[in-house]
């Protein structure tokens, strides 16, 4: 009897013994997976803090920021023509049964140019970005760094922050804003399909009856925080590339994290404006 | 006379030494977390030597001349690079010494998005600032000549071969007229006569450039054409150290593995 006391105490004791050492180890990890995070977080603050300095050197890299400017920007244009013309349509077209059933379809231009405005211009066109833009950016750099491209820039003692990374961040954020401006501008045509589906009124007519129902608090915030957008797409994209590790598949991984994370950093930085908006208003 | 590890690492033909150092190297610690790559190097680049590097791969040849220019910061030890310690120089003066030295990259890390053309000019307009496109030009063209290839201007690097990317590489590396040429394994990658090619090329910019180098390599013919002094690496020390007859003559069955 007393044998079979101690040998219960001892498996109880092995057993808690183990749960201490999963616990343990569990905590390590969480612990690890913390720190991992915070350390991302700060070295992405320390990569802010270098662009930011870069920017306003002197020896500012004019040539590849235009020619950035016109790799964001004109090769992403007809992308953002056809989404821009196709959510403008779709928009109407769903919009449509629902403002008829209250008698209300003279008011769907308004609707939807005071809902693409607003939010589904900018959100659309920078969700589009992202994954054009920033897994390019992720890659071309993640690859420049596997390469060994970056070091060389590096080595001759050019600084490789200043020419591959303030001109794209630069780049986006000043292009973000006028591909949401095309967006809107063809969500417009492409609402007025919409309209001329089932209804007959001027193109002239539309844009008449749209902008009437736009202020100027609902232009301003939009187009303030695309270049808010613009900005987080050019930084993340820029970071992971830059980050990337030694093999091939981190190019792979950079341009996919650069995606995710510009995603979802636009989304926040969206709801926070919209809550600043809000407050304002 | 070969060093092994038993026997004093400081001696050196007496022939190959002139009286200014370049580079002085002492007790380099370098560690990628729990792995220690350089324990405790020490070693000395002579004004217009040719200082072969010599190890097996993962012995931290590659770290070791990361750590010269900076692309790596060292744990602990000393570098004295042309007068300054690198280690404690940064922004406008790490530049200034890195605007003389020439680095050859072992996978050549041409710019993939420029021409050969663009490649060159790269390092050449944002340094060199006062000069006219003639003069860049002229520049340009002296160097392809010096490297052997005269009409690939407008090419991709996607459209050169490996020993061809090397060589717009090496022209890249000596178009700012560096003091100190640093190859990471200069033939890795290329046929043996392409190699020896490379080889005679890093003989003729030493000859024509006035340059000191150190070659990082495991390949032994590029050893025998270029080498005037031999350190090989075992296990993060320096393990010998001599002239290419005293390596060859060696008993030691490390460096008779490298040899033989």
């Amino acid at each position: 009897m007393k044998k079979l006391k101690i040998l219960n105490l001892k498996k109880a004791h092995s057993l808690a013994t183990e749960r201490s050492i999963k616990l343990s180890e569990d905590t390590l990890d969480q612990k690890e997976r913390a720190n991992g995070f915070f350390q991302e977080v700060g070295d992405m603050a320390l990569f802010i803090k270098q662009i930011v300095k870069e920017t306003f050197s002197r020896n500012f890299e004019f040539k590849e920021f235009l020619r950035q400017c016109y790799e964001i920007g004109n090769k992403s244009l007809p992308l953002i023509i056809i989404t821009g013309t196709i959510m403008g349509l779709v928009l109407t077209i769903q919009s449509r049964p629902a403002m008829a059933k209250f008698g209300a379809v003279t008011m769907l231009p308004g609707m939807v140019a005071v809902s693409l405005i607003r939010e589904i211009g900018p959100i659309i066109t920078a969700l589009i970005c992202a994954g054009k833009i920033g897994s390019g950016m992720g890659a071309e750099l993640g690859s420049m760094k596997v390469t060994e491209q970056i070091d060389a820039m590096e080595v001759s003692a050019t600084n490789p922050i200043r020419y591959l990374v303030v001109t794209r961040v630069l780049a986006a954020t000043l292009m973000l804003p006028i591909l949401v401006l095309f967006a809107d501008a063809f969500g417009f045509i492409g609402s007025w399909i919409g309209v001329n589906i089932k209804g007959d009124v001027s193109l002239v007519l539309y844009i008449f009856q749209a902008f009437g129902s736009i202020t100027f608090l609902d232009f301003f915030p939009a187009v303030i925080k695309t270049f808010l957008f613009g900005a987080v797409i050019g930084i993340v994209g820029c970071y992971k590339g830059f980050t990337a590790g030694r093999g091939t598949e981190s190019v792979g991984k950079a341009a996919n994290a650069a995606v995710v994370l510009s995603s979802l950093l636009i989304i926040i930085v969206d709801m926070i404006a919209v809550q600043i908006t809000d407050m304002l208003s | 006379m070969i060093n092994s590890q038993e026997t004093n690492t400081d001696t050196i033909s007496d022939e190959k030494i002139t009286s200014e150092v370049l580079i002085d190297i002492k007790n380099l610690k370098k560690s990628f977390g729990r792995l220690e790559v350089l324990k405790d190097i020490s070693l000395k680049l002579h004004n217009g030597e040719n200082l072969v590097v010599l190890g097996k791969s993962g012995s931290g040849k590659s770290v070791l001349i990361k750590c010269i220019v900076r692309l790596l910061n060292p744990d602990g030890g000393t570098i004295n690079l042309l007068g300054k310690e690198v280690n404690s120089i940064k922004g406008k003066e790490l530049s200034k010494i890195r605007e003389k030295i020439g680095f050859l990259f072992q996978s050549g890390a041409l710019y993939d998005s420029m021409t050969v053309k663009q490649n060159l000019e790269f390092p050449l307009v944002r340094i060199k600032k006062d000069l006219k496109e003639a003069e860049i030009d002229h520049k340009i063209k002296e160097v392809l000549e010096n490297v052997g290839l005269a009409d690939v201007l407008e090419k991709m690097p996607s459209q050169l071969s490996g020993g061809m990317r090397k060589r717009i590489s090496l022209a890249r590396s000596i178009i700012l007229d560096p003091v100190i040429m640093l190859y990471d394994e200069p033939t890795t990658g290329l046929d043996p006569v392409t190699s020896d090619e490379i080889s005679e090329l890093i003989n003729s910019v030493q000859e024509k450039y006035k340059t000191s180098s150190i070659i990082i390599t495991h390949d032994i013919a590029c050893v025998r054409l270029t080498a005037d002094r031999i350190i090989m690496l075992h296990e993060g020390h320096v393990y010998a150290e001599g002239t290419l007859e005293e390596f060859e003559a060696s008993d030691d069955p490390l460096i008779m593995s490298f040899f033989k």
